[in-house]
């Protein structure tokens, strides 16, 4: 519902407090899956990080302002059909999809800490070394492309 | 009221996964584009984890913790990117984008 309000409401600035709330629903459904670990790394990272550069932005922007203009009926209608079309063909192709409906898990320690540490640094090694060396160049691309230009 | 099972989160993933590809095909402003792009995102990573919880491995949860970092750099470096867009033609609606039009 608040991802709904986050697509269609005018200003930027409220369809961010909307995502910040599609967020914390996110959160609940991880404490709910027993992800606990992830559920923290959600919240500081998403709620806690890439919101507040997202305020920021638009802040230091100062976009706080109905800028649609060209108010293309024709496209907005067909956005809204094209994205209703492919919900119907993925909820049609996982009605064939012969999942094995058991319960969830209720009482698993796959999201603490431990074992999420366990998988991580045996098995998934070189991913990790790579994320980090991704994240180094996106922080140094950032600063670059932020700055403003020396003459 | 049966019990929440895998069928469940694949549904709700479906559809927080087409309001993120509306919201992409629907608006003109890039800064709600990328959030839009944040929705997809995260109804895959609700959706790995809910298969990791049924299949009681954790491998699942490592790619969403790959995942998350993945987008935290998109999401800056696509914000940078912005910044500099705005001070170039001092809009961020996509439309006046359109140099590369053939």
């Amino acid at each position: 519902m608040s991802a709904l309000f986050t697509v269609f409401s005018k200003k930027p600035v409220y369809s961010v407090l909307y995502l910040i709330f599609f967020f914390f629903t996110l959160f609940g459904h991880y404490i709910l899956l027993n992800a606990q670990f992830l559920a923290a790394v959600h919240l500081i990272v998403y709620a806690g990080a890439i919101m507040v550069l997202f305020l920021f932005v638009i802040m230091m922007l100062n976009l706080n302002k109905e800028i649609e203009p060209n108010k293309n009926i024709v496209s907005k209608f067909a956005a809204v059909i094209s994205s209703g079309l492919l919900l119907i063909v993925i909820v049609s192709v996982l009605k064939h999809v012969d999942v094995e409906s058991s319960k969830l898990n209720s009482q698993t320690d796959i999201g603490l800490v431990e074992s999420i540490g366990h998988v991580l640094y045996n098995e998934y090694m070189l991913p990790f070394e790579m994320v980090s060396i991704l994240l180094l160049t996106a922080l140094i691309g950032a600063v670059m492309l932020g700055k403003k230009e020396v003459k | 009221m049966e019990p929440v099972n895998i069928n469940h989160y694949l549904l709700l993933s479906a559809i927080l996964f087409c309001i993120g590809v509306a919201g992409v095909l629907f608006r003109r402003n890039a800064i709600i584009i990328f959030m839009c792009i944040e929705l997809m995102l995260n109804s895959v990573n609700l959706l790995l984890t809910a298969f990791s919880n049924q299949h009681n491995d954790a491998s699942g949860q490592v790619f969403v913790i790959f995942i998350m970092a993945v987008a935290a750099a998109e999401v800056a470096v696509g914000l940078a990117i912005l910044v500099m867009i705005y001070r170039n033609v001092k809009s961020t609606d996509i439309d006046v984008l359109n140099k590369l039009k053939w």
